[in-house]
């Protein structure tokens, strides 16, 4: 049997929804290559009043903090040292490092000179939140990706490699959540240039410290979600107890947050705030849905040990609020009065839901093919933190 | 970002829109020193008289029309819409691979062998000045040079070279004292107003006029150098470094020496008990 029909039959075996996956991937490439063949201008929407569409909005600036998991839970599992939760790790790695992965794509098929990309390095310039967030994207993939690589060295055995990366392994965590610290905040340095174009509901000087604080709740939600599909689809055993700890963890985040917002909307934002209904409404939204109402939910203690409801609060809630919150930084809010309203094209679209399906694919593939599940490596002591045994109570 | 640097001696346009023809001329020169390619256009496609649309790719400089009513007659009025080539500028600012240089003399240059496309500076440009190539594959961003490699010969901008009547250019503290005794001279014939004296904290582009500047279609601009506000931010980077990075690896070495006292403490508990279990 050849190796191409090794992997025809393999694909065949997938379960349908794989097979779809493939298929939304392969559209997703097409249209990139469309892009390079005919140009931004024919195969997109955006214009000089538009520079920046769906790519910037969708696969930069939001996809950005929902890759933020891996940064958080490393440094709560491996620095405040809450070893009980090194199990959901693993799978989170792989996340951040796809999510990165393929920010990286969705930049370069936005940027005009992708080739050039490495000018970045030879003309640096410090003034530009624009150079910061490239060197800080480009070392967190590389921080991600050695993190990544343990899993796939104890697949094909290479012990010498992995007895370095297990060396390097708290080094690799400290330093991957400091740059994350950077790109997630300096992402809403972006619009603080954006004077008297982004409205007053989301400009203010605090931006990047509220851009970092939500990306931190936005990353454990993200985890949440992932440990309960995980659960669902691939047949892993149920985390509900382990997410009780990070959903004990997310109100506080949320409450700081909507706290500094309350501050910056009435202390640091010019005025006038609510002129632009469209806009107020959209704001009303975000704060409603996607923070006020989680947080409510999160102080529960009913809800933060439910499966069905971590769930829901987690994902349906705080994600689209998440969501909602960078496009209405990146784009509604910067929609200025009568001014034409933009729209993806399909090429923009295709690619876009192409690199939402390649994420969950390859996440898929990789938990097939390599252990990330199965992580449990001698010498980690399981033994439980005393502050945990208050949860265990809580169940009884 | 702002250094304070004596700005008097840039190279600045100063424009009276009251002596200005409408005419164009300034459009045409800007084509044909610049080689840029022809645009397909509609006469009254735009606003009014106004031809092409809006700057473009193709068109770096071109006189904005405006029809507007004013007291029960319908009126029109025009400018000349152009780099304003800032102080301090966002553009130079934000751009990741300093494509945008200010350079000594004024004009605000752009080197097209650096740029990599990211667009950022037509996010940042408080005036929408710089354009991109959209009908290309491997598109870079356009804009008025100011006619940098004019300036450097001695010679003035092709537009200002070409305007019969409205443009005035020399240095920025000379074009701010005429502009200021233009004001004083005739004050019924103009608009009690500079724009650009301190518009994005100040710019390399004065105007006058004799209607509303925001009628005209001129933005507002705030008065603070945008790259201050960045900066704001983006100065307690290495701190914010230093601090994350530093404080995790503070804990993580605190959590992992308790984890160390915790585990040789019950070592030596086992050790002992198991010497008492040896004793007869």
């Amino acid at each position: 049997m050849t190796a191409m029909k090794r992997v025809v039959l393999e694909i065949q075996g997938y379960h349908l929804f794989l097979r779809i996956l493939i298929a939304l991937v392969g559209a997703g490439f097409c249209a990139a290559i469309g892009r390079f063949a005919f140009g931004l201008g024919a195969t997109t929407n955006l214009n000089d009043t538009y520079p920046w569409g769906l790519w910037i909005s969708f696969d930069v600036v939001t996809s950005v903090p929902l890759a933020a998991g891996a940064f958080v839970l490393g440094a709560i599992v491996h620095c405040f040292h809450i070893k009980k939760l090194e199990p959901l790790v693993r799978p989170a790695i792989v996340t951040g490092f796809l999510g990165y992965s393929l920010v990286c794509i969705g930049l370069l098929l936005d940027l005009g000179q992708p080739q050039r990309g490495w000018h970045v390095f030879a003309y640096p310039n410090l003034h530009s939140p624009m150079f910061e967030v490239a060197l800080c994207v480009m070392s967190y993939t590389t921080v991600a990706l050695l993190e990544f690589l343990a899993p796939v060295c104890e697949k094909f055995g290479f012990h010498l490699p992995l007895r370095v990366l297990r060396t390097l392994e708290l080094p690799l965590i400290v330093l991957g959540a400091a740059i994350a610290t950077l790109h997630q905040s300096t992402i809403g340095t972006f619009f603080l240039i954006a004077v008297d174009k982004l409205h007053n509901l989301w400009y203010n000087p605090i931006l990047p410290l509220l851009f970092w604080i939500s990306a931190v709740f936005t990353g454990m939600c993200i985890i949440i979600i992932e440990a309960v599909m995980v659960h669902r689809y691939l047949k892993q055993p149920d985390e509900t107890e382990l997410l009780a700890t990070l959903t004990r963890i997310i109100p506080w985040f949320l409450g700081i947050y909507l706290a500094l917002k309350i501050f910056a909307l009435f202390y640091l934002s010019e005025r006038p705030l609510f002129d632009r209904p469209v806009l107020t409404a959209l704001f009303a939204i975000e704060m409603v849905a996607g923070i006020i109402i989680p947080f409510i939910m999160f102080l529960q203690k009913r809800i933060r040990t439910d499966g069905v409801m971590q769930l829901r609060a987690a994902g349906l809630v705080v994600m689209f609020g998440l969501v909602l919150n960078r496009f209405n930084v990146s784009m509604f809010g910067m929609i200025q009065k009568n001014q034409q309203i933009y729209y993806p094209s399909l090429v923009e679209s295709v690619v876009t839901i192409g690199i939402i399906a390649a994420h969950i694919l390859f996440f898929a593939l990789i938990a097939r093919y390599f252990p990330i599940f199965e992580h449990h490596p001698e010498g980690v002591d399981y033994t439980i933190p005393d502050r945990f045994r208050r949860i265990k109570k809580s169940f009884a | 970002m702002s250094t304070a640097r004596d700005m008097s001696e840039q190279r600045t346009f100063l424009i009276d829109l009251t002596k200005c023809t409408g005419c164009r001329g300034c459009q045409v020169a800007c084509k044909q020193w610049n080689q840029m390619e022809a645009e397909k256009t509609t006469f009254f496609k735009g606003q009014g008289y106004q031809n092409p649309a809006a700057l473009s790719e193709h068109t770096l400089t071109a006189i904005q029309f405006r029809d507007y009513f004013h007291e029960g007659k319908n009126e029109f009025a025009f400018y000349k819409a152009m780099c304003m080539h800032c102080n301090d500028p966002a553009c130079v600012s934000v751009c990741p691979v300093s494509a945008f240089i200010k350079t000594p003399e004024g004009p605000v240059i752009y080197d097209a062998k650096r740029c990599i496309g990211c667009r950022f500076c037509m996010i940042a440009c408080p005036f929408g000045i710089p354009r991109y190539q959209w009908s290309k594959a491997l598109p870079l961003v356009v804009k008025c040079t100011g006619c940098y490699s004019r300036i450097k010969e001695g010679l003035i901008p092709a537009c200002a070279k070409a305007c019969p009547t409205a443009i005035t250019y020399g240095g920025r503290q000379e074009m701010i004292n005429e502009a200021n005794r233009r004001l004083t001279v005739r004050p019924g014939k103009y608009m009690n107003r500079i724009y650009g004296l301190e518009e994005a904290g100040g710019t390399s582009v004065l105007y006058l006029s004799a209607v509303p500047f925001d009628e005209l279609g001129f933005r507002n601009v705030t008065r603070r150098p945008l790259p201050s506000r960045t900066w704001a931010a983006l100065r307690f980077v290495p701190a914010a470094f230093i601090t994350m990075g530093g404080s995790l690896a503070f804990i993580s070495w605190l959590t992992h020496r308790k984890e160390k006292i915790r585990r040789e403490k019950e070592m030596n508990e086992a050790e002992k008990t198991s010497h008492k279990e040896d004793r007869p």
